[in-house]
């Protein structure tokens, strides 16, 4: 029986042992607060000269227990706290929650109800790799890219803004349908953006991909192979880069998606130009599947069930998972026939996708770090939840 | 500052004013805020200082540092839980006098929607720091923040330099427009929940 | 595959390693038994009709009433497309259980977050400390008798 608990202050301690003629090894922090903007996160980087040699990520910075609340709230009220955890993809992880419920209970949607909440999740997610897209033109050094993509997404937001009330945490989709119908200058937006938005990816693609400069700091930087993005429980474009073609929307299929045609997108080699490239042609695909669906939405109601019905799930467990913008998002319920839930857990897509960082970038220096924590596309708050 | 028109004398300028008013006027008009964001109010902040929809610039606040030697104003955007608190409190000390604080989003005014059976949130960051301006929302609009730096403006222009020093104005309440007051607006908000429009 | 007929599928194979059958068929999850449980997550992975070859989730669920805590993995295939929740049942006053880090290397991730908010220890983990709260925490956050002076209960 081999139990050994550490703490990380012995491990800091145990860092500094080694002394020797020439270069001496030495740690430094990255800070929690650092100018960029994925959040709070911690690296503690043990160096030899500027190349790396250990990453220790500590997290815990921004951990608010939402497990511990989603214990004493409803089923309904858990909904608008998921939404702050990955708040660039608020409305799909409202949906996570609404199929796992759904799943219990055995509720029946109608076809209006999962048209348009497939063309909101298609819109969140064109919104979080705009947003992407800008982050990572900051992180490298270039700051045009910056206001390009926030413009992007504040259109978008607009648009967004009119139907759900609100820009950044929606709690639209609920538990038997969606909070409030669709405006009726919905569907003329819509597709005015879709115009304006094509020509515009083109016009990216010339500004940073065929740029010598981001090109040669992000081919063959930060490989991850296929058996290792699999052990790392990588999932996501993270994982699609590295080759396996996992995504939920064709694998599980929920919504409309399996009525309309897009291709999945796949990488050969799992660098960080792969991560890269792939994020900007789901946009493309996203746009496709939007196009399809926007004008023959179905007539029905916007919600099956009344707003004001308690839920209650039978006793036993139920899971059921989603596809975001960064990865699989899962919801598991243990419930004992109460009104609160007796156990709910989210597994966040974040979470998992940051540890191969620790095995990436060693060997690399500190710019290449910067650059791989930016294609990996982390949220802090939904990795500490 | 004393008229322009009513002080030249053989086409030469002068103006007439005391050093407490160039100061307040200097610093007021060019506040550097330092880049602090936890988690979702951040975005509501990047959007209202750095994107191309709204405009900060022409306040005077653009110019966002990174270093907290550089910065006045210190924007707590986010929730503060007990393991962030003690960065929180650095960052604050590393800051030059004078210094201002702005707490949006309803996490640092009071907790947020976290208040309940969390074991680590803070609820509310005044225990921590001194507060100047709360701005209320979840998350707050890049308009509400503007309020909030222009709510900061006025208090900044009140300030004394040599007289109490150590006291610390109340913030200043937004004026609210004419021939309206708060009883009115009492009635409005019961009579909507009672009618149930809403829904 | 259908769930009913994957679960039918890992009885015949594994009848042995089972502890009991669920008898509802709606729900996905398999009980095991705790002592052949690193035996059987072996087998499950190299399996050639199963091929389990990522570890999506793993948590814990806490039954102070019946004093046992149940272990719960859920396993995922990319190959087949096929979906497991497992689950172990372990007694709350010595929560032991080996770690799956030499299958899937995220375990040694996971299996932190639940030391840190359950308390279960895991054999042969090889950097096991706390992750989110600091490390002179005392308790066990997510356990249903958990006290706390700086809590504010509903």
């Amino acid at each position: 029986m081999t139990i050994q608990l550490k703490t990380l202050n012995e491990i800091l301690h145990n860092l500094d042992e080694k002394k020797h003629w020439g270069t001496k090894e030495y740690f430094i922090n990255m800070g929690p607060q650092h100018p960029s903007s994925h959040g709070v996160l911690r690296f503690v980087l043990k160096l030899e000269g500027e190349i790396i040699k250990e990453i220790i990520p500590i997290l815990g910075y921004i951990h608010r227990g939402i497990e511990k609340i989603g214990e004493s709230v409803s089923y309904r009220n858990f909904v608008h706290l998921t939404d702050r955890c990955d708040y660039f993809s608020s409305i799909i992880n409202n949906w996570a929650v609404s199929r796992t419920i759904e799943q219990a209970l055995n509720m029946e949607t109608n076809d209006r109800i999962e048209t348009i909440r497939t063309i909101f999740a298609e819109i969140q997610r064109i919104q979080s790799h705009t947003m992407w897209w800008g982050v990572f033109g900051m992180d490298l050094g270039a700051f045009t890219p910056f206001f390009y993509g926030f413009r992007d997404r504040e259109f978008l937001t607009s648009i967004v803004e009119e139907t759900c009330g609100s820009r950044l945490t929606m709690n639209y989709i609920q538990p038997g349908g969606v909070l409030y119908d669709i405006k009726s200058n919905f569907i003329k937006r819509i597709k005015q953006y879709i115009k304006y938005l094509r020509p515009r990816i083109e016009e990216y693609e010339r500004l940073i991909s065929d740029n010598v400069i981001v090109q040669k700091r992000t081919e063959n930087i930060g490989i991850l192979t296929k058996e290792k993005a699999l052990s790392f429980g990588s999932t996501g474009p993270v994982l699609r880069a590295s080759g396996v073609p996992l995504d939920l929307r064709k694998n599980d299929s929920y919504g409309v998606y399996d009525k309309v045609k897009f291709s999945v997108v796949i990488g050969t080699k799992g660098d960080s130009w792969d991560r890269y490239w792939i994020r900007i042609e789901e946009m493309r695909q996203s746009l496709n599947i939007i196009e399809q669906l926007v004008d023959n939405i179905p007539a029905g109601k916007h919600m099956v069930t009344k707003y004001t019905t308690k839920i209650k799930l039978p006793v036993g467990y139920y899971q059921s998972s989603i596809e975001t913008a960064r990865g699989i998002l899962g919801i598991f319920v243990a419930s004992n026939g109460m009104e609160n839930p007796y156990r709910i857990h989210m597994r966040s897509p974040n979470y998992n996708n940051l540890w191969s960082i620790t095995d990436m970038a060693v060997g690399l220096k500190i710019s290449d770090l910067v650059t791989i924590v930016s294609t990996l596309d982390l949220i802090i708050p939904d990795v500490d939840r | 500052m004393e008229n322009l028109n009513s002080l030249t004398t053989n086409n030469q300028a002068v103006i007439l004013t005391n050093l407490e008013k160039i100061l307040n006027w200097a610093r007021a008009n060019s506040l550097w805020p330092l880049t602090f964001g936890t988690s979702c109010c951040a975005i509501e902040m990047m959007m209202a200082t750095g994107s191309a929809h709204y405009d900060l610039s022409r306040f005077g606040a653009e110019v966002v540092r990174v270093s907290p030697r550089q910065a006045d104003v210190l924007i707590v955007a986010g929730t503060i839980v007990k393991r962030m608190a003690k960065p929180l409190k650095m960052l604050f000390n590393q800051m030059m006098d004078p210094k201002y604080v702005i707490a949006t989003g309803s996490c640092t005014i009071s907790g947020g929607p976290f208040i309940y059976n969390s074991y680590t949130t803070i609820r509310g960051v005044d225990k921590l720091i001194p507060v100047d301006v709360y701005v209320p929302g979840c998350p707050p609009r890049p308009e509400a923040l503007f309020w909030g730096i222009l709510v900061l403006q006025k208090m900044i222009l009140q300030n004394s330099l040599f007289k109490n020093k150590k006291t610390r104005y109340r913030p200043v309440l937004a004026a609210l427009p004419e021939g309206i007051c708060i009883e009115e607006i009492h009635n409005e908000m019961k009579n909507i929940l009672k009618s149930k429009k809403y829904l | 595959m259908i769930i009913s007929i994957l679960k039918d599928a890992i009885y015949l194979k594994y009848g042995d390693f089972v502890l009991e059958k669920s008898e509802i068929s709606l729900v996905k999850e398999v009980i095991i038994k705790q002592s052949k449980f690193l035996e059987f997550m072996q087998l499950v992975k190299d399996d050639k009709d199963l091929k389990f070859d990522i570890l999506l989730d793993h948590t814990a669920v806490d039954y102070i009433n019946e004093n046992v805590f149940h272990l719960v993995y859920h396993l995922y295939s990319s190959i087949y497309n096929h979906q497991v929740i497992i689950l172990v049942e372990v007694p709350r006053d010595k929560p032991v259980i080996s770690t799956l880090c030499s299958i899937w290397r995220i375990a040694e991730w996971q299996e932190r977050e639940v030391f840190d908010l359950f308390g279960i220890l895991y054999n042969n983990h090889p950097d096991l400390r706390r992750i989110f709260l600091e490390d002179d925490w005392v308790g066990f956050p997510l356990r249903k008798n958990y006290k706390d002076n700086f809590m504010l209960e509903k």
